[in-house]
């Protein structure tokens, strides 16, 4: 476990940085979070990844890996990997708050 | 052993049954999939993952694969590697498990490196053409090496 702070506000995470309750994460701490990952900049499209990977696991439990991203948003995977270079799935779910997803495909 | 995190990965895939290429496809995308850098280096029967007229076939062995428990006599009956493949692909498809061109595509797409291997490429008499147009390139061993610089090999 670990501690971070994203706009003022104490958060725990994981040691990979992945939020430990989903619950305390905000919009407002998205840019902060990409910004330690490397992206200096949330566009719309980084939002439309981050708000699906939220819905997705707070649908399902889990958030989706590349492929059910790709193919569920319908964003082809050369332009997710161009968004969040170190890894599209995981990164968004950094970003969003919610755990890293399980699935190995 | 120190253990920083493994940022770049080369894998070898030397066979041509489903079962040999898979497991590396897997462990390429995953790769990328961690933000790790990933190239794969296809060399003898591997090269059919990535030859365009036939890695759609790419069967199961149902002979010398004692795993599979099914008797050496009848994996090798006419067929029964056909049906075998047909079976897993059904189970991988409920699972949306891409098939190889397919999943071969995606890594292409994640920016992971193709590669085939010259020694091979030249033995089997095959050209670039013969291979899908998401190979990066036809590479000696030393280029490999070249490539694989400070990451690490996984060969299958």
């Amino acid at each position: 476990m670990a501690t971070m702070t994203y706009v003022g506000i104490e958060v725990s995470t994981d040691a990979e940085g992945f939020f430990a309750d989903p619950s305390k994460w905000t919009e407002a701490m998205a840019p902060q979070i990409a910004a330690a990952e490397g992206i200096a900049e949330l566009t719309d499209r980084h939002w439309q990844v981050i708000r699906f990977m939220r819905d997705e696991y707070e649908r399902k439990g889990d958030a989706p890996n590349v492929r059910a991203l790709s193919k569920t948003t319908g964003i082809p995977i050369k332009e997710l990997y161009q968004l969040f270079p170190k890894g599209p799935a995981k990164l968004a779910a950094k970003i969003a708050g919610v755990p890293k997803p399980h699935g190995c495909i | 052993m120190s253990d920083a995190r493994i940022e770049k990965i080369s894998i070898i895939i030397s066979k041509g049954s489903l079962e040999s290429v898979y497991p590396g496809l897997i462990m390429a995308n995953g790769a990328r999939e961690e933000g790790m850098e990933a190239n794969l280096f296809f060399t003898f029967f591997g090269l059919d993952a990535i030859h365009k007229a036939r890695n759609e076939h790419i069967k199961l062995a149902t002979v010398g694969n004692p795993g599979l428990h099914l008797a050496t006599m009848l994996g090798g009956l006419p067929g029964m590697s056909s049906v075998m493949t047909h079976l897993l692909d059904q189970k991988m498809a409920r699972l949306d498990i891409p098939s190889i061109p397919e999943f071969v595509e995606m890594i292409a797409d994640s920016d992971a490196g193709l590669f085939a291997c010259k020694a091979s490429v030249d033995l089997f008499g095959l050209d670039r053409d013969d291979f899908i147009p998401q190979v990066n390139g036809i590479i000696t061993v030393g280029e490999f090496y070249g490539l694989a610089a400070g990451g690490q090999i996984i060969f299958t």
